[in-house]
């Protein structure tokens, strides 16, 4: 499952992904990310509608079973989306990490910024780097 | 540490074939997990898992004199013990401390099996050869003793479908062990277990545990049986309030204050560690380990500080975890004796963030009598 890189998406080394929508970056984990978690239960959503993010700063906290890590915000901007569904429904990070479970969507102030993020090919290249 | 220095254990194949992740681990490479933490979790407690423990330490002291010097570093009385019974205990320093937590196994009176932590070994094997030089004999079977539990209320169906001395497991009573004979291979089942559950702990040489784990896996699967990795043991020996050594226990805390008070037995002769842990017991105690459940969002780990109702620090989180059965996000720690009732409200300082939490009674889980 973690081999699969979606083609369309941008990549960080923390294993957030990006997409491109209409004027806003929509942002969620990877599914390496996801399989290194295990059983996700809780999402901390950290900001809210209307709140400036920095490039590479902390939007939340995802906690599993086991352990707990940081979200970092991939691109720089204002947030206009939260996705409400993951504060009750944890589990969709596990069961669609790159569709139901997209976390926030950011307007981006710098819009290259999105194009500097990692293409699915290097993001692929450093996955193998990471597991070995 | 790198790779270069981790041991693996004779079934590190059977864990990489059966999917394990596989994490550093006390010294050793051992599987975190196989299908998931949550999932193996409850196959131990619905039906049955099977884990390779086999890092664990083994020390074997024989000789007239071996009862003694077994006697003498545990807290636990060991003349209590009838041939083929276990019995849990500390091993502690002369200032009461605890050194590990460990199982004891009167296979003979002139014949005693140490179960110790494998992060423990090397300190447990000297304290122990140090104390039987002179004395009796002593031995570190580590090395070529493997260790798999196989827990879970299907645990005797899965035993009695494998057939012949495996059957008739299902008498032992509990903490009671004997020789047998398990798909062929010459083991010590013994009614043992880290998870809450009934089940057994299998010891064999080191090379005969895969075909060991193979015939279990065989005859398990169709009851449920899962491997199960260090991941889940955490959250099922947690939600069992079963002591983790190096987390809720260590040369910092006295069995007292760490609630196995129980396994203290001061009236029992000398023994080491007896002075400090009488006059420990004589006086009130100024902390307590705990079990709590946080209210608030947010899962307790261990390090994280305890907080009373000014937000001063006044204690710390030694375990903690969602724990998967009970369906809470539960804790160990040690709070001072004032607020360690059943009912106190405190904070758990995650991260910056105070978190509402209550002590509760333990263990937060407790099966079902069958």
């Amino acid at each position: 499952m973690s081999d699969t890189v979606p083609p369309d998406l941008r990549y960080t080394k923390e294993h957030e992904w990006a997409r491109a929508g209409a004027g806003e970056v929509t942002i969620g984990i990877t599914a390496f990310a996801v399989e290194q978690l295990g059983d996700v239960t809780l999402v901390n959503l950290e900001v809210k509608v209307g709140d400036e993010v920095g490039s590479g700063k902390p939007f939340g906290t995802i906690e599993s079973v086991k352990t707990l890590t940081d979200l970092y915000a991939p691109v720089a901007g204002k947030v206009v989306r939260i996705n409400e569904d993951l504060a009750s429904k944890p589990e969709l990070v596990n069961e669609d990490c790159y569709g139901k479970a997209w976390m926030i969507a950011i307007a981006p102030t710098d819009a290259g910024a999105y194009g500097t993020l990692m293409d699915a090919a290097a993001y692929g290249a450093y996955l193998k780097t990471a597991e070995h | 540490m790198t790779d270069a220095l981790l041991r693996r254990t004779s079934l590190y194949g059977e864990h990489v074939a059966l999917g394990g992740r596989i994490v550093p681990f006390a010294g050793w490479e051992m599987p975190v997990q196989y299908t998931g933490i949550v999932d193996e979790h409850q196959a131990v407690r619905t039906a049955a898992g099977l884990f390779d423990v086999s890092h664990m330490g083994e020390l074997r002291l024989r000789g007239e004199y071996a009862s003694h010097v077994v006697d003498y570093l545990v807290t636990n009385d060991a003349k209590k013990l009838i041939d083929g019974q276990a019995m849990y205990t500390c091993a502690c320093n002369e200032q009461g401390t605890i050194l590990d937590d460990l199982i004891v196994y009167r296979h003979a009176q002139d014949d005693w099996l140490i179960v110790c932590n494998a992060s423990n070994r090397g300190k447990m094997s000297a304290h122990f050869a140090h104390a039987a030089k002179d004395h009796c004999e002593f031995d570190d079977e580590s090395d070529r003793t493997a260790l798999i539990a196989l827990q879970g209320p299907r645990a005797f169906d899965v035993l009695s479908k494998i057939g012949g001395a495996a059957a008739s497991l299902s008498s032992l009573g509990s903490f009671r062990f004997r020789l047998a004979e398990v798909a062929g291979v010459r083991c010590t089942p013994s009614r043992t277990g880290y998870t809450g559950e009934d089940g057994v702990e299998i010891f064999c040489a080191w090379d005969d545990a895969p075909a060991l784990w193979r015939a279990l896996m065989t005859a398990g699967t169709p009851f449920g049986l899962k491997p199960v990795g260090l991941g889940a043991r955490d959250t099922l020996r947690l939600e069992s309030r079963l002591s983790l050594y190096g987390n809720d226990i260590d040369e910092t805390t006295t069995p007292i204050e760490a609630g196995l008070g129980w396994v203290v037995k001061t009236e029992k002769g000398d023994f080491v560690g007896r002075a400090a842990l009488t006059s420990i017991k004589a006086e009130p105690l100024p902390r307590k380990l705990v079990g709590f459940e946080v209210t608030g969002r947010g899962v307790a780990r261990h390090g994280y500080p305890l907080m009373d109702a000014e937000g001063k620090n006044v204690g710390v989180c030694t375990s903690g975890s969602p724990g998967p059965t009970v369906g809470k996000n539960i804790g160990l720690g040690y709070l001072p004796t004032s607020m360690s009732k059943v009912g106190s409200r405190f904070y758990v300082d995650c991260r910056g963030k105070n978190i509402d939490a209550v002590v509760v009674s333990t263990p937060f889980y407790k099966r079902a009598n069958r």
